[in-house]
């Protein structure tokens, strides 16, 4: 990076030291988790033993991936953690879509929740229209019904009210 | 020997050949090659995308469906690597190196029919080689103690992890990762629960379907969506009379077709290296034994045949170990092998006998269904075309959709939804730091079979790990990963990356930026 002067700056500028101390962090969590299951003996392995030993691993890996970035010959690729046009408004309708889905699948139905699945997602496209987006719905809720429903045999009401709650 | 072999396939056939049988199988290829056309969607979406469809089937029935699925979506992404240079799934990278050059002459239609042609012959190689090596290797398998599994999986692990794409340590990360993933939920030993964090639904561990679609589709939707470029449908103009290869096409294209279809089948040999290594070789080689290896990259039909011959003879080569060995080679076959487990099915070297049906009917319906797609494509090419030109924004929601009642439909449970959101989060944070998920799924399908092995085999040996050493077969495969490991640092310390790779970035530089992002030059 071209800003970077001080070490640390430097540091915190590579990709890969995030990547690794994901690692580490992920590693931590699961090992020390692990600990609270009983850990057994080589012979009489507990539910604790795979798993502790996996998150040992992997904090071991994850200072091994951030050691590796620290390398200077670290390979030119894009070392940003954010794409070059960060799409946090269709990433958020993206990740909001199934919760839409399992919201209106509950209380509403599959028909409901097709729709709203289908036009949440939607509404994250940048050129996408109010008209375009309803149809596309519309045509997916229809076809998804049938396929699902009468011809999978999907066991979800097409349409209820406040179906289980 | 070989006329066991030979009587088994003609069982196989009969099983393939059942109507319901070949009706799905049929369905699995048109489907798969449908969805694998459209731009974005690659072998690993396609399969964990229509995996739900197969929940109410017979095993039969399901297995032969998803293996349609399979070859269709991987010969659906040739044709939008070759039309629009548009690799959605790595093998098909080197595709596109001459595919799309061929298509700019106006020759694409040729390098299509050829395409077809090529991956017949690279499966129907494939197709042999796993009719006669698969029981020779279940014969070998049976003889395996726990420690010997335990052992053997590693090396697929390390394998599949290492020799993937991507730095070799973020593999390894992502395939613990996996094997963690995997141990979630009911301790099959002892019957307690694992980080479930007090919520019921994780007693029965992650879903793997929620896992794959997780990874595989909503992280891959938040990566494209609103950065892929508009399609360039100005060279798509392909119809069913452009296929037709004259005869020096042809003449031109037959040797290279077996170079690819032998090199395919070699590296699907070795564990783990999977039809992305075995179509860079291919392409290197066809290289190295061309009379004029200049004009590479400027729309040579031995470019497009060779490596699409060994990607297709080297995925039905990986079918060897997944299927005999119970050992998925990548991501792929990890997810064909989670859903046998779906059925029901114990995968490992008691599947040909138990399941002769599933085995032997899933080979004869290789070759149906190869021959069905060469069948479907020459009429329906016209029709692949005008999907390719379906915009990524109707794409994606409608995927969504799949994605959701898929995952509902595994159990009909609305937290798995759930699951698959915060998959899918964690699943493109890792993409943004350089990870590349597969080896996840192949570290997830594994995880419990490994553990129960490894816990099998101390207690056996009374908790000494030299027994791993002692045995002779077992010390052989330790060997094989210490060999691995040795090799990429060795490779890391000289400096130089895996010596294939590099073939590729120098002719990378008129890729359209989706192309990048699909396949993140490493």
């Amino acid at each position: 990076m071209r800003l970077s002067t001080s070490p640390l700056r430097e540091l915190l500028s590579k990709r890969d030291f995030y990547a690794g101390g994901l690692m580490v962090l992920f590693g931590l969590g699961i090992a020390l988790k692990g600990t609270t299951y009983r850990a057994g003996t080589l012979m009489h392995m507990g539910p604790g033993f795979l798993p502790t030993s996996l998150g040992v691993l992997l904090v071991l890996i994850g200072i091994a991936i951030a050691a590796a970035g620290m390398a200077p010959d670290g390979e030119e690729e894009n070392q940003s953690l954010l794409p070059d046009h960060p799409q946090w408004w269709a990433w958020f309708c993206i990740l909001m879509s199934p919760v839409a889905f399992i919201f209106f699948g509950r209380y509403f139905g599959m028909a409901p929740a097709t729709f709203s699945c289908v036009f949440v997602a939607a509404l994250g496209d940048k050129t996408a229209s109010w008209l375009s987006t309803v149809i596309l719905s519309i045509v997916v809720t229809v076809f998804g019904v049938a396929l699902f429903s009468y011809f999978l045999q999907v066991p979800m009401p097409i349409f209820t009210w406040r179906g289980e709650l | 020997m070989i006329s066991t072999a030979l009587t088994d396939l003609w069982y196989g056939f009969g099983v393939a050949f059942e109507p319901h049988n070949l009706v799905f199988c049929f369905i699995g290829v048109l489907v798969g090659n449908m969805v694998g056309v459209l731009p974005g969607m690659g072998p690993l979406a396609t399969i964990s995308i229509l995996l739900p469809l197969t929940f109410g089937m017979k095993p039969v029935a399901a297995i032969l469906m998803l293996g349609g699925v399979m070859y269709g979506a991987q010969y659906g992404g040739a044709i939008c690597s070759i039309l629009l240079n548009l690799p959605c799934h790595p093998p098909h990278a080197v595709t596109c190196l001459d595919g799309f050059p061929m298509t700019k002459q106006g020759r694409g239609g040729i390098a299509l029919g050829l395409t077809v042609f090529a991956s017949f012959v690279g499966a129907s190689w494939g197709i042999t080689e796993m009719i006669f090596l698969s029981p020779l290797l279940v014969k070998a398998a049976l003889q395996f103690g726990p420690a010997e599994v335990c052992t053997l999986m590693l090396l697929g692990l390390l394998a599949g992890s290492t020799l993937a794409r991507g730095s070799p340590l973020k593999g390894v990360a992502m395939t613990i990762l996996g094997l963690f993933l995997g141990s979630v939920g009911t301790d099959l030993e002892t019957g307690s629960e694992r980080y479930t964090f007090g919520m019921t639904e994780l007693d029965d561990g992650i879903e793997l379907i929620a896992l794959a679609l997780g990874l595989f589709g909503i992280a891959e939707f938040m990566s494209s969506v609103n950065q892929v470029a508009p399609i360039n449908t100005k060279y798509t103009n392909v119809g069913l009379r452009d296929m037709r290869p004259s005869k020096a096409d042809f003449k031109r294209a037959f040797f290279p077709m077996w170079r690819g279809t032998i090199v395919g089948s070699l590296c699907s040999l070795i564990p783990g290296t999977g039809p992305t290594i075995a179509s860079f070789v291919a392409y290197a080689t066809e290289k190295k034994v061309s009379r004029h290896p200049e004009k590479f990259g400027t729309g040579l039909i031995e470019g497009v045949v060779c490596p699409e011959a060994a990607t297709h003879s080297s995925v039905q080569g990986d079918f060897i170990p997944t299927m005999s060995l119970g050992i998925p080679g990548d991501a792929v076959m990890a997810l064909l092998l989670g859903a046998l487990m779906i059925q029901g099915i114990v995968p490992g070297p008691q599947l040909i006998s138990q399941h002769a049906d599933i085995f032997w009917g899933l080979v004869a319906s290789f070759w149906i269904g190869n021959i069905m797609l060469v069948l479907l494509n020459v009429p329906l090419i016209g029709i692949w075309v005008k999907m390719l030109a379906i915009p990524y924004k109707y794409l994606y929601p409608s995927a969504m959709f799949f994605v959701c009642i898929g995952v509902y439909a595994a159990n009909n449970d609305f937290f798995q939804v759930g699951e698959v959101v915060v998959i899918g989060l964690f699943g493109y944070i890792l993409l943004r730091l350089g990870f590349h998920p597969a080896p996840i799924l192949l570290g997830f399908v594994l995880g419990p079979r490994f553990e129960e092995n490894f816990r099998r085999a101390m207690l056996i040996s009374r908790g000494d790990l030299l027994v791993f050493v002692e045995r002779p077969i077992s010390a052989v495969f330790v060997a094989l990963c210490v060999i691995l490991i040795g090799s990429q640092i060795y490779f890391r310390l000289r400096g130089s990356k895996a010596p294939i790779q590099p073939s590729l970035q120098a002719h990378g530089e008129g890729r359209p930026a989706v192309a990048e992002m699909h396949t993140p030059a490493e």
